[in-house]
């Protein structure tokens, strides 16, 4: 795991699979041991760099942060930096690296993180650069599936909803695929359908497949995963396409009665009206899990990169 | 139309027709002092049509950027008016500073001072894309 010191996580893609189970298995641990990491971290300091507000990524990286010790400055919404003054991002990293020895930064232009890791002394994690890479959403995705099915491949996975612009959907798939053994069901209306270049990934792991369809009902019974996303108003520019569209993926008690009953519902929430309440109480639903996961991971990430051993880990994978 | 055969140089052959300007404006040639022909549009056996461009010098040039630019190129090296080599250009694993990424959202966009870089993505098999190494946009050939 020493791999990950000083590195920066600006996508998935650059993490060797090992680093990204070795993550997942961490999380766990820190869960099982919250009071054991309470210090893992004592005397370092984040921050958090966000250019546009979103609190619940925010607050996720900064609990993490305070739940192993250290300290969080930063700000949220791009007004209250340096950039309403014309800095560059680079700049921003060069003085900031000063201050912090990790940073997670937010930026609404794709490709933002990279420029910050290439400008920062320190380590840089993406916290989500416009709709191009969540790296850790996908790590709390995987964590919640490894939780709930302790698997991470041979699974039926369905991703249901806006699977065009989706950024969530197009990460957790090329990064599952690269586990192996994925059956994807690719489920959307056909104005909404996965773009090539995920399929294009899917086609190069020689034990994936997809199969893409518009019907929901007909498919369930099959999954082991179902990840449900929000068909985004904002990309339609008719306004019935939407609430017709929207309207086609409720996922209610009456259609996950034929569901298995080992079926994880995720979602990278927030959620509108795809997934009706009544499912909450469902014991398949795992969104809210989810949140969990997504902030142990993040425990985990930021312990990995800053190089602070988490005590007793070793000891305990040694046992095992 | 008769254009002279030249002495020492390269002759680009087999450029999809209508791009030999492009060519010359990524091989960074100008064409207010470079001694060369430009022939568009004329006909090919393989192709039914194709541009070619004769150089009468020594290439310090870099011709690797045919690889993106017009792949199916072929590049003839001239030596005392005779045909010395001939290769297709390969297709080079990164550019950089040679396009401007066109999605709007990018972060090239915005921040001053940095490479416009794109990297070959072959994942939806050959010959491959070119991709921003930022944003992941595909490179469009302006």
């Amino acid at each position: 795991m020493g791999d990950l010191r000083g590195s920066s996580l600006v996508t998935l893609d650059d993490m060797r699979l090992e680093h990204i189970r070795s993550l997942i298995q961490r999380a766990a641990y820190i869960d099982g041991h919250r009071q054991q990491v309470a210090k893992t971290c004592a005397g370092r300091v984040l921050a958090t760099l966000f250019y546009e507000p979103s609190t619940r990524t925010r607050l996720s990286f900064e609990t993490a942060m305070l739940r192993l010790g250290g300290q969080v400055v930063g700000f949220a919404g791009a007004q209250l930096s340096s950039a309403s003054k014309g800095e560059t991002i680079s700049d921003t990293l060069k003085v900031v690296s000063n201050y912090a020895d990790l940073v997670a930064i937010r930026h609404p232009k794709e490709g933002a993180a990279r420029v910050a890791a290439q400008a920062a002394s320190v380590p840089v994690i993406n916290a989500g650069d416009g709709g191009h890479m969540h790296p850790t959403q996908t790590l709390a995705d995987l964590a919640t599936i490894q939780a709930r099915l302790g698997r991470l491949s041979d699974l039926t996975v369905g991703l249901c909803g806006d699977l065009t612009f989706g950024r969530t959907v197009h990460s957790l798939v090329t990064t599952l695929a690269r586990f192996g053994g994925i059956r994807f069901v690719l489920i959307s209306p056909d104005e909404l359908r996965c773009p090539q270049y995920v399929l294009d990934r899917i086609d190069a792991a020689p034990t994936c497949s997809y199969l893409c369809t518009r019907d929901l009902t007909s498919v369930i019974g099959d999954l082991d995963v179902l990840y449900m996303t929000r068909v985004q108003q904002e990309r339609f520019f008719n306004e019935d396409d939407y609430l017709r569209l929207r309207d086609t993926y409720i996922l209610d008690e009456a259609k996950l009665s034929g569901a298995r009953q080992h079926l994880a519902v995720l979602h990278p929430l927030p959620r509108v009206n795809e997934i009706a309440v009544e499912v909450d109480s469902d014991p398949r639903a795992a969104y809210f899990q989810q949140v969990k996961e997504g902030m142990l991971v993040r425990m985990a990430l930021e312990a990995a990169l800053l190089g602070d051993p988490l005590p007793g880990y070793e000891d305990e994978m040694e046992e095992n | 139309m008769e254009v002279t055969s030249i002495q020492d140089g390269i002759i680009i052959d087999h450029i999809p027709a209508g791009r030999a300007l492009s060519v010359i404006h990524f091989l960074g040639l100008d064409p207010t002092r470079t001694r060369m022909a430009l022939i568009m549009n004329t006909r090919s056996e393989r192709y039914g049509s194709k541009d070619i461009i004769k150089i009468e010098q020594e290439a310090t040039f870099q011709l690797d950027i045919l690889g993106f630019v017009a792949p199916q190129a072929s590049i003839n090296i001239v030596k005392a008016g005779k045909i010395v080599s001939k290769r297709t250009p390969g297709r080079p694993l990164s550019l950089v500073n040679v396009i401007r990424c066109s999605n709007p959202r990018c972060v090239t966009t915005v921040e001053g001072g940095i490479d416009q870089g794109f990297h070959l993505d072959t994942t939806g098999g050959q010959p491959g894309v070119y991709r921003c190494d930022y944003c992941d946009e595909e490179a469009e050939l302006s």
